[in-house]
């Protein structure tokens, strides 16, 4: 743990993390800006795992092992999601949202 | 009494209707015939074995004949309160049995040969077999309900067969008059019933006729302005009767019904259904007689005179010899009505009422051979019109012989059965309204007038050069002809008031020998005069004619009641009633119901705005929700 | 001394982050975004999980961003100026952003955390060993499950993005 510093502060500063991600995913209208706040959500929950594990169970590593995972899981996610974002590109030759929409009533 | 024989009086004809309907197309145009012919044969024959027992038979002791009545309840209002479907068994319902028999049978042995090669044989007669059924159920009616479901029957019956000649506009047109007009009338009928059975309690017509029932007794005990609610009732219940007997002013109908075809006419509208009026004032007579000292029967009596005079005035200037014979019997059937009125109710002053149930009965002879002779006549020369016969007594000797029979016993010459009917009618008016009396012997004079004007007219008169040779009818037309002449001849000598009358036991009647010269006279008269004008050809007829200007067009226009009518109904009811109404209902009751389709449309489109295919929308709406849920279950759950 | 650092820290993420999510130009928006990482690497080092923060420098900062950036390459965006929402999407999104952080706040400030004080440094040999081993608690499956999942990752990214040009050279092959 860190010392002098309470666990809620960390707490704090993730969950201000993890809410700007999501106001980004919510307003940008480019995809490649999307997939940036999706990373910022990603990594806001990784440091929470890691964050509990330090401070309540010492002991244990599964926060540690956990946020491996995540990282690993969100590099994949991030290749596929830059291949679709190219393909796409090449359709319709635009990435922005509003040319996506066309799964609707 | 052998209630099952009487049940099955009706319920043959029934049985037969159903057969010819529901196997309309698979029967042979001949079998059907002779089904019909056969069924009412059966029926005929039973109703001849109930008359002979109900009148020799099972004649009571103490002189007055006993009303038998079985019956079954069918919905029950109350425990006095009730439907009942039954079989009334009085004089009067048994005689009706008789007249609907003879007739019916005589008409469907006619229809064989006048209906032969026409497309709908076997519907038509299925249709004569559901009259028969009705008219039976209606004269065998036991409560005001009964009779009145058999009623509207009876009017549907006479709409299918007036109707019969579909594709002929004119037909389908009278079809709808007869039934709407008529209908129209039972309305009234309806609500007078509904009346007598809230303040009397009953409908059954034993209860209401009994001389010492409640119904009766108490008639005074509620008013409606001035007169007794019961008074009120009866007349709305004359008033459906005037429409069934075309009385004035809801005769319109009767003149058009002659679009149906001959047998029909005969049937219908001469011998049975329009007799059903003057059926039910005389089922209910106890009750008009008693009920504020007969103020219903005075106005039944003085509609009666007003239509036979009204019609008899008509039928001298009209050219279709089916019109004239219409006309001549709503004026026959005003003379029963007035009959009715002017009677009373103990023994002898009970005349009026057995003459009017002995012309009913000699009307339906004499009348159905009239209109079977003139359908005899009209099947030979193809056509209605007076100007397109005469002389043809050369070609058609027996319905030649026939219809003068038939014309002599309307005319009251005796020994014709007109002649004694006639006469007791005459009698009893004269022992109580002067005034109706005079009245009837005038119509008495032109009655003769008018049917030896169209003997005249088409036997003999102009010698018209024919086309085709008439020839007389086949056996089947011919049989019915001879048969009823026979009973027209005969029917007068019946000793009707030993048989029929109001209080059930019988009384002599005796000729009164002044009036009945008197009637003679009259008819004599009118046939002396028909003669003059008719039996050779000259044009005195058409100075007569001119000398009277334009009330001659007006007659022979009929006094224009039915554009009254159709002015009535077409500009002021259509337009001013019925129109705004449909609009209003189009544009508001309509338009609610189309604004909430639209309402539901419009709001389906705005929810359909929330599956835009953004996913950033989507994602907000996972995060409020997600938001607002764990808003809920953390903090104000409290469980 | 650990205090500022991490208040230092702090700052720079969530500036960053909100730089990121609210720049003009997509560059500009990758790099604060390795800046964030970068940021958030140095918490993991001041938590002595000191293995977490390299791999969290070299695959994210190194690798994710790398691979934006030539994304942002390939879609000739570089010199691009991004449009922005329009304000009220703005302020509605901004609104439920902040009630929902509320509700974390909240719920995590009235949660009392039993912290454990301590200062284990952990090795790169106890994660090493944790992550391979067999025993109950082992996470060998997830291991091996993840391999799989990159893989596959990996030729589904080849697939998808693969083009007609390739096509029409392994036919001609």
């Amino acid at each position: 743990m860190i010392a002098g510093i309470s666990i809620y502060e960390i707490l704090t500063v993730t969950s201000i993390l993890f809410f700007v991600g999501v106001y980004g995913f919510i307003t940008r209208k480019n995809l490649i800006s999307i997939l940036i706040s999706v990373e910022l959500i990603l990594n806001a929950s990784a440091i929470n795992f890691v964050v509990i594990n330090k401070y309540l169970y010492p002991d244990m590593l599964e926060g540690v092992l956990f946020s491996i995972f995540i990282i690993a899981v969100a590099a994949a996610e991030t290749a596929l999601a830059v291949s679709i974002i190219i393909n796409l590109y090449r359709q319709i030759s635009s990435v922005e949202v509003k040319d996506v929409e066309t799964m609707k009533y | 009494m052998n209630f099952s024989n009487i049940i099955l009086i009706p319920l043959i004809p029934l049985a037969v209707f159903l057969l010819l309907g529901i196997f309309n197309q698979k029967i042979k145009p001949s079998v059907s015939g002779y089904i019909g012919v056969f069924g009412l044969l059966a029926s005929t024959i039973l109703s001849f074995h109930t008359a002979y027992n109900y009148f020799f038979v099972n004649a009571s002791e103490s002189g007055a004949y006993q009303t038998f009545v079985e019956k079954t309840v069918w919905m029950n209002f109350t425990d006095t309160l009730r439907i009942d479907m039954g079989v009334l068994i009085d004089p009067i319902s048994v005689m009706m049995l008789i007249v609907v028999s003879i007739v019916s049978l005589m008409v469907h042995i006619y229809s064989r040969g006048y209906m032969k090669g026409d497309d709908g044989y076997t519907k038509f007669f299925a249709f004569l077999s559901l009259f028969s059924f009705s008219m039976y159920g209606l004269v065998l009616a036991t409560n005001l309900f009964q009779i009145y479901i058999f009623w509207e029957l009876v009017g549907v019956s006479s709409y299918l067969l007036i109707g019969y000649y579909y594709t002929k506009e004119s037909a389908v047109a009278a079809a709808k008059k007869a039934f709407i007009v008529t209908r129209f009338a039972d309305l009234g009928f309806l609500i007078g019933i509904l009346i007598v059975g809230y303040y009397t309690g009953t409908y059954d017509f034993e209860t209401l006729n009994n001389p010492e029932g409640s119904a009766i007794l108490n008639w005074a005990s509620t008013s409606f302005m001035g007169l007794s609610v019961l008074t009120w009732a009866l007349i709305l219940i004359f008033i459906g009767g005037a429409g069934k007997s075309a009385m004035f002013p809801l005769h319109i109908w009767l003149p058009d019904a002659m679009e149906g075809p001959t047998p029909v006419s005969a049937l219908i509208h001469a011998a049975t259904m329009v007799v059903a009026g003057v059926y039910l004032v005389a089922r209910l007579f106890p009750m008009y007689y008693f009920v504020e000292d007969g103020f219903a029967l005075n106005i039944v009596a003085f509609v009666g005179a007003f239509s036979s005079l009204f019609a008899a005035i008509i039928a001298i200037t009209q050219t279709d010899i089916k019109r004239v014979l219409a006309f001549s019997t709503m004026s026959q059937l005003g003379y029963m009505m007035l009959a009715l009125g002017v009677s009373g109710y103990d023994g002898h002053e009970g005349l009026g009422y057995m003459a009017s149930m002995f012309h009913l009965f000699t009307h339906a002879m004499f009348k159905a051979l009239l209109f079977l002779g003139a359908g005899s006549v009209i099947h030979a020369v193809h056509s209605n019109y007076l100007k397109d016969m005469g002389g043809l007594r050369k070609y058609m000797p027996i319905t030649n012989i026939t219809f003068l029979i038939a014309a002599l016993a309307i005319a009251g010459v005796p020994p014709f059965a007109g002649f004694f009917s006639k006469d007791e009618i005459l009698v009893a008016a004269f022992e109580h309204n002067k005034l109706i009396y005079f009245i009837g012997v005038f119509v008495a004079g032109l009655t003769a007038f008018y049917m030896f004007r169209i003997y005249f007219g088409i036997f003999w008169g102009k010698d018209t050069k024919y086309e085709h040779k008439p020839q007389e009818s086949p056996i089947s037309m011919t049989f019915p002809l001879m048969v009823l002449a026979l009973l027209s001849i005969v029917g007068g000598f019946i000793p009707f008031s030993k048989y029929v009358t109001v209080d059930k036991a019988g009384f002599e009647a005796h000729l009164n020998y002044p009036l009945a010269a008197v009637a003679v006279g009259v008819g004599l008269l009118g046939i002396v005069l028909a003669w003059v004008f008719y039996k050779k050809e000259n044009d005195l007829s058409d100075k007569f004619a001119n000398f009277f200007g334009p009330f001659y067009k007006w007659t022979s226009d009929k006094f224009y009641f039915d554009e009254i009518y159709l002015f009535v109904t077409k500009k002021i009811l259509f337009k001013r009633v019925a129109a705004p109404i449909a609009k209003f209902d189009k544009k508001y009751v309509d338009g609610t119901m189309v604004g909430i389709g639209n309402t539901t449309v419009l709001a389906s489109e705005k929810i359909k705005g929330m599956q835009s295919g953004k996913v950033q929308d989507y994602a907000f709406a996972f995060i409020a929700g997600v938001v607002i849920l764990a808003i809920i279950f953390i903090y104000l759950w409290t469980n | 001394m650990e205090r500022i650092i991490f208040y230092i820290l702090a700052l720079i993420m969530v500036v960053f982050a909100i730089a990121s999510v609210t720049s003009r130009k997509m560059l500009r928006s990758v790099i604060y975004l390795l800046f964030v990482l970068c940021g958030i690497a140095g918490v993991y080092f001041m938590i002595d999980y000191n293995f977490l923060a390299a791999i969290q420098l070299t695959v994210y900062a190194g690798g994710i961003i790398v691979l934006i950036i030539f994304s942002v390459i390939l879609v000739h965006h570089i010199e691009m100026e991004l449009e922005i929402a329009r304000i009220s999407r703005q302020i509605i999104t901004g609104l439920a952003c902040i009630i929902g952080l509320s509700v974390f706040l909240t719920t995590i400030y009235s949660h009392e955390f039993r912290v454990v004080e301590n200062s284990i440094t952990t090795t790169t040999a106890d994660i090493g060993t944790k992550l391979l081993s067999y025993d109950a608690g082992g996470f060998i499956l997830p291991f091996e499950v993840i391999s799989i999942l990159l893989l596959a990752a990996m030729v589904g990214a080849i697939v998808i993005a693969k083009g007609k040009k390739l096509e029409n050279k392994t036919d001609e092959l």
